[in-house]
């Protein structure tokens, strides 16, 4: 037990963060200070979420490329709704963009499920569409500060335990979901999709309908993350949160998500999550430009996948050896 | 994944019906549909030269996507098209600064898309990587030595005969980068359906073990199809930076997604296995004739985009529910 929680691909990435918080810290001894630490995982909130959606997406096979088209598009309809009718309650607010999200999401997965649509055309297609329509509902302009009501802005930053709502948000989603994938049928059949379709389909998991509810938890996500980001950045325009749907397949990549489906845990999503937020906050502290971020997620990515490939070489056991080494 | 049940008929269609039903039919049709609305909905549309204008929509994301089309059909894909055309015009960029003339330039940009090309092509044939997360790792990568070595500036100051390439006509409304687009589109049909190579590929999208026991040297195939793509990111990079005429780290940004959209409007699978390069042909004269159209229009770019979106998906959902309906 103990040995495979410290061989554990999770543990080493837990290892590599600490490392890297430590080596920030020579330089910058005050990164590691409490408060600042959770300002980096505060930081890194939008991204935990968007991560937990993907994994799951991407454990059943499949990739969402639309989930910040999603973000911004809910964003944007939250913050419109609190513009026009300032009376409207957060939780009702909170609830619009989830539902909202999800909506999209459905949609997502409709298009996979009876449509057979291979999901990244799916997912290319509405994300373009997604982010076209905020510029479309809000004639390009946008949503400012002033605009919106103290309370529509206040939610994630309302402190409870010395923790915003926002850092709360994304530890309760990663309990809610960490319970989903291990002790619930619809979590374990999300495994079951993912690592092997047909033998999913003769233990009686319809494997489209797993995909399709992947599809929608991750639009739920994607949704109350756009309320967050949104009232906490306190601006909704087009271009909100662009390019961000591959920090989030990057976060799951070196989580240790394996793309071909069936391997990955919340843990995985929120560690790669985190990792992404630290090396994001610790450039300018150590005075490396920020022009470096791409470059070095980019060889994050590729340095992850490369040790994630090596590490599962030993998974499957091999029958035909003969056969094997003909290949 | 569904069991797909194949029907065997007894004779096949004739040619005609075969060639009347085909995807690249259907589109030709969508591709005059819009022509013809087009020239309805706006009176500069047929003017030759706005004509040979809307031709720059579509040429330069046309040349790397004869590349892509290739590389899907094999099974594989390549996310970071656009970020090679960004780091290809950094370094020619570059060059520029050290005084290096067109020739130099030229081989400078080729060379840094095929270098690209190859370090997608070894992570994903020797280290046995999957494609998708291999270059959306190196999508970041390679704009972001862009990010490192550009910051907020840009490169100017390309030598003025450097500019024939993006800016230059070969004969009256004809472009060069329009014949450059026709004969790296005859060039890539005639790869794809004359050759043994062209078979390979399709052989190796159906089914890659089976390609293999057939002696199909199956990564050496998909190396030299990530070759190939970089490089055609490397004559797009020549093409767009001297239309532009200088360099900023976002140039090209998304264009990755547009070439994926064209090389599935044009009706490759995108699980590899089947497509035409007569389709990704006609694919880019739809999605140049949208955007111009719908630029005359005064519709601005992102609602554009909408369109290609919806355009993208419907095309692909439009048979599978009409075969829905007819089983049903």
């Amino acid at each position: 037990m103990l040995k495979r929680l410290i061989t554990s691909r999770e543990a080493l990435l837990m290892l590599i963060i600490l490392v890297l918080i430590g080596l920030v810290a020579i330089r910058f001894p005050r990164f590691i200070t409490l408060s600042n630490l959770a300002g980096v995982f505060n930081d890194t909130s939008p991204l935990i979420l968007l991560a937990i959606g993907q994994m799951i997406v991407i454990l059943t096979k499949c990739i969402d490329l639309s989930v910040a088209a999603n973000l911004a598009l809910t964003g944007m309809v939250v913050a419109m709704i609190n513009v026009a009718a300032p009376g409207v309650p957060v939780v009702v607010i909170i609830a619009v963009a989830i539902g909202l999200g999800a909506l999209m999401g459905a949609f997502n997965g409709l298009l996979v499920w009876k449509l057979d649509i291979p999901p990244i055309v799916v997912t290319l297609g509405t994300m373009t569409i997604y982010r076209g329509t905020v510029f479309v509902i809000s004639n390009g302009k946008w949503v400012n500060s002033h605009e919106m009501t103290q309370a529509f802005k206040a939610f994630p930053r309302y402190e409870l335990f010395g923790m915003p709502m926002m850092s709360w948000t994304a530890i309760i989603a990663v309990i809610i979901f960490f319970i989903v994938m291990t002790r619930t049928t619809l979590g374990r059949s999300f495994y079951a999709v993912g690592g092997n379709p047909h033998a999913a389909t003769y233990a009686g998991i319809n494997v489209g309908r797993s995909q399709f509810w992947a599809f929608t938890i991750s639009g739920a996500l994607a949704g109350l993350t756009g309320y967050l980001w949104v009232s906490r950045y306190a601006v909704a325009y087009v271009n909100v949160a662009s390019g961000f749907e591959l920090d989030v397949v990057a976060a799951c990549v070196i989580g240790g998500i394996s793309i071909a489906g069936g391997i990955g845990s919340v843990g995985g999503a929120l560690l790669g999550a985190i990792f992404l937020g630290v090396i994001k906050n610790a450039l300018p502290v150590i005075n490396v430009s920020p022009f470096w971020q791409l470059a070095i997620s980019g060889s994050a990515i590729i340095i992850a996948v490369a040790l994630n490939a090596r590490s599962n070489k030993n998974h499957g056991r091999i029958i035909l050896k003969s056969a094997e080494k003909t290949q | 994944m569904k069991t797909t049940e194949r029907i065997i008929p007894d004779r096949l269609q004739s040619p005609i019906q075969r060639y009347l039903k085909s995807w690249e039919t259907l589109l030709l049709a969508v591709a005059v549909a819009i022509f013809i609305a087009n020239s309805f909905a706006s009176p500069y549309f047929l003017n030759a030269w706005n004509l040979s204008d809307a031709t720059f929509n579509f040429t330069e994301k046309a040349m790397i996507a004869f590349a892509m089309a290739l590389l899907i059909i094999s099974g594989e894909i390549d996310l970071s098209v656009a970020s090679m055309i960004a780091l290809a015009s950094t370094a020619m960029g570059a060059a520029v600064q050290a005084g290096f003339g067109t020739p130099v330039l030229i081989l400078v940009g080729l060379g840094t898309g095929v270098i690209c090309g190859a370090f997608n092509g070894i992570l994903v044939t020797r280290m046995g990587l999957p494609s998708i997360v291999v270059t959306i790792g190196t999508m970041s990568l390679f704009r972001g030595i862009s990010y490192i070595v550009l910051g907020d500036q840009a490169y100017r100051g390309y030598p003025s005969d450097f500019t024939f390439f993006g800016q230059g006509y070969i004969w009256w409304v004809i472009s060069f980068e329009f014949v450059l687009f026709l004969i790296i589109a005859i060039i890539y049909g005639i790869i794809l359906h004359k050759t043994n190579f062209g078979r390979a590929v399709f052989a190796i999208g159906n089914n890659p073990t089976g390609a293999l026991f057939s002696g199909i040297r199956v990564q050496r195939v998909k190396f030299i199809l990530f070759l190939l793509t970089g490089f055609m990111s490397g004559i797009a990079a020549i093409c767009l930076t001297s239309r532009l005429g200088s360099t900023r780290p976002s140039i090209a940004f998304g264009w990755e997604l547009e070439i994926i959209t064209m090389v599935v409007l044009g009706g490759v699978n995108i699980l590899g296995g089947s497509g035409s390069i007569p389709g990704v042909v006609i694919a880019a004269f739809v999605m140049g004739l949208v955007t111009f159209g719908l630029g005359l229009l005064n519709v601005p770019g992102i609602v554009m985009s909408i369109v290609i979106g919806a355009l993208l998906i419907g095309v692909i959902a439009m048979p599978r529910i009409w075969k829905m309906t007819r089983t049903n």
